[in-house]
């Protein structure tokens, strides 16, 4: 099992089942999507030309992944004339070490982090705090979870999952305040406590939105601040990053900046962006003596040679989350990786593995919503199909399915054997029937009609009335 | 000018009554209409679940069907969908069956698509006395087509237009994703009739039998006496 993966497989039909019985989450995520989804919306419509934009960005990435290596090289060069320091890391592992060996050589003990879903893709914490090192999550929501022991549950809202009440208490417990379930109380406190660890720390690590090849920048979006004290107070900064994430120029930029705060919460440009080329720089008084950049592929080149290398577009916006009708019912733990949501189920089965993520891609309804709330219009119901019909070929697929999709083309491919099966199936169901309903279909039918009647086929068909209209 | 009627299984096998309103709505507007006998199933159930051989094969006997040269007329935005958009994709490899599948793919309409941008009509002559809402399906959104069903209801005299909340938002239905996971479908469609009922009105109109199905079936199950009708149902009374 590669390190991307769950310690234990997830059992994803229990996990929905607990999600949907649960109404104070269930208020959680239909407030927290309602309200991006509405921003989201609101972004686009307010630039005019939003539907070239998103073709512009499409085809920047595309070319982009097109010519990944030339532009990782030349990020590198641009990165070390500025007096940065680059690692490549082929996997988690690899990153992990990396992280702990620039820790090990700057006498690094305490580290402040920014959020960064990368950092959770190689379980980069535990590593941390094994080795001795005191690690704090400075995104207010990402602190949150990292106190109750979770992982985070929305791309963009991590503790999405939480209330005022179980953060008061989360919170009160850490503080050793008996805190008030009020936000600006809460904040308060947070702020308090995690001005001290950004005053303290030795090592500040950060993501990175977007690194631009031609002049070793990287960019950084946030709203709290966080990132900018993350990565300004600390002697040395750490930015780890997905290959996936540069881009080719400096001009290539505004492209994506006008789109990725537009398409997660509605907001023109997000509160704080950040551009960062290296270190402090003689007569510069703020910034890091030191400037990392773990690049990190886990995976992302073995995709590039896939059909699923769209998926590599990704700027990690999560309006495909706040679009999805499923993720809004089941949430995102639910999903089992580190990525939720229409992204989530086609990066974890690609990453982790298709034949351990079994219901991932059929947990969609194939609406769309996803692909037209993009800002880089990822055709993710494509590649959902896509993994589908992967698993048809996986020798574990079950065996009466594949029988009854293959029975179902013979007959459907002759018209005779349809119009026989058509009045078999009348000569079954008909007399079941209620008024042209039935309330219980026997076999797999009885998950239709838990919810719902289904209804009885026609006395006369379509085609055995066409005479008559003809 | 004369179209061919891509009927669907489901139209077919359960809601003869759409095909027939398609065919009678056409014919009002002076198109005439043939039925190819042949046609059974566009095959999008197993392109969906990933069979994606047998889908071909259905994909193959269906543009046989069609190879008339006609314009097809379906009263189906999902079938419609599988083969304007995934009919070519299905054959991108296939020197033989691509254009085929280019061809057909470029004269196939959804019924609102070929009433508003073929036509050009949005007042079909259609009457019908009472307060309805519209649920959007999904397969539309792929096709480019926001706002023909409305336009095209809201031309309809007598008919008192009510937004739906959340009108786009999927029913649930997503072919096999409703047997698989009903949990989650169940949620789904128990929001959208909730929604539905909170309209008052008397009728809930969709361009897709799929959705019809699945919420009729759900208002039904909760006592609901509003009625479902396909977009042709509607246009057709008069």
């Amino acid at each position: 099992m590669n390190s991307y993966a769950q310690h234990e497989h997830h059992d994803f039909l229990n996990a929905v089942r607990q999600a949907l019985a649960d109404p104070p989450l269930q208020a959680a995520l239909v407030r927290l999507t309602s309200t991006l989804m509405a921003g989201n919306r609101r972004g686009y419509a307010a630039l005019a030309d939003i539907d070239a934009l998103r073709d512009h960005a499409k085809l920047i990435k595309e070319h982009t992944l097109a010519y990944l290596d030339r532009y990782l090289e030349q990020l590198e060069m641009s990165v070390q004339k500025q007096g940065g320091h680059v690692h490549w890391a082929s996997d988690a592992e690899e990153a992990r070490q990396i992280v702990l060996g620039i820790a090990r050589q700057t006498n690094s003990r305490r580290i402040v982090k920014s959020k960064s879903m990368t950092s959770e893709e190689i379980h980069l914490n535990p590593a941390l705090e094994a080795a001795g090192l005191e690690v704090t999550e400075t995104d207010f929501g990402e602190f949150i979870i990292q106190l109750a022991g979770e992982r985070p549950s929305h791309l963009v809202a991590p503790a999405v999952h939480h209330t005022r009440e179980s953060i008061a208490r989360i919170l009160s417990k850490y503080s050793g305040e008996t805190l008030p379930d009020e936000a600006q109380v809460l904040a308060q406190a947070g702020r308090r406590l995690l001005r001290k660890k950004f005053a303290q720390a030795d090592m500040g690590i950060s993501g990175v939105n977007f690194a631009v090849a031609e002049t070793g920048t990287i960019v950084l979006i946030s709203n709290e601040g966080n990132a900018r004290l993350t990565t300004t107070c600390p002697r040395i900064h750490v930015a780890l990053m997905g290959i996936e994430k540069v881009l080719p120029r400096w001009g290539d930029l505004p492209v994506f900046l006008k789109l990725l705060a537009r398409a997660a919460t509605g907001q023109a440009l997000s509160v704080y962006t950040t551009l960062i080329t290296g270190p402090r720089r003689r007569g510069e008084t703020d910034g890091p003596e030191e400037f990392h950049l773990v690049l990190l592929d886990n995976g992302r080149s073995r995709v590039l040679a896939t059909p699923f290398r769209e998926s590599l577009q990704c700027i990690r916006c999560g309006a495909c989350l706040n679009a999805c009708p499923v993720y809004r019912r089941i949430g995102g733990h639910a999903y089992g990786g580190v990525y939720s949501g229409p992204i989530g189920s086609i990066l974890t089965p690609l990453y982790d593995s298709v034949v351990d993520n079994p219901h991932l891609p059929h947990a969609s309804s194939l609406c769309g919503a996803c692909q037209a709330a993009c800002p880089v219009k990822i055709n993710i119901p494509h590649m959902l199909i896509g993994l589908r019909e992967l698993q048809t070929h996986q020798r574990g697929k079950s065996r009466w399915e594949k029988l009854t999709y293959h029975l179902a083309a013979a007959v459907l491919q002759r018209p005779w054997l349809y119009r026989l099966g058509l009045r078999c199936a009348r000569l079954v169901l008909r007399p079941l029937a209620h008024e042209g309903w039935l309330r219980h279909l026997p076999g797999p039918g009885t998950a239709w009609t838990e919810a719902r009647d289904f209804p009885a086929p026609a006395p006369r068909s379509f085609r055995e009335q066409w005479r008559q209209l003809r | 000018m004369k179209v061919s009627l891509l009927v669907t299984c489901l139209s077919d096998a359960l809601f003869p009554e759409v095909g027939i309103a398609t065919v009678r709505v056409l014919r009002r507007l002076g198109i005439a209409v043939d039925f190819p006998q042949a046609q059974t199933c566009c095959g999008q159930p197993h392109f969906n679940s990933g069979y994606h051989d047998d889908a071909r094969v259905l994909a193959r006997h269906t543009l046989r069907t069609f190879a008339n040269g006609q314009t097809v007329v379906v009263p189906s935005g999902s079938c419609a969908a599988m083969i304007k958009l995934e009919y070519p994709h299905l054959f991108h490899e296939d020197p033989v069956w691509h254009p085929r599948a280019l061809d057909m793919a470029r004269r196939t309409h959804e019924l609102s698509d070929f009433l508003v941008n073929v036509l050009g009509v949005e007042d079909v002559g259609a009457r019908y006395e009472g307060k309805v809402t519209y649920h959007m399906a999904c397969h539309l959104r792929g096709l480019g087509l926001r706002t023909e069903p409305e336009r095209l209801l809201q031309r309809v005299k007598g008919l008192e237009y009510v937004p739906l909340e959340r009108a786009d938002e999927c029913c649930g239905f997503g072919g096999s994703f409703s047997v698989r996971y009903p949990g989650i479908s169940g949620a789904m469609v128990q929001d959208k009739a909730a929604f539905i009922e909170k309209t008052g009105v008397s009728a809930v109109v969709a361009t897709d039998a799929g959705c019809l199905m699945n919420i009729a079936g759900c208002l039904r199950r909760r006592g609901s006496a509003i009625r479902t009708l396909h977009l042709a149902q509607v246009l057709e009374k008069t």
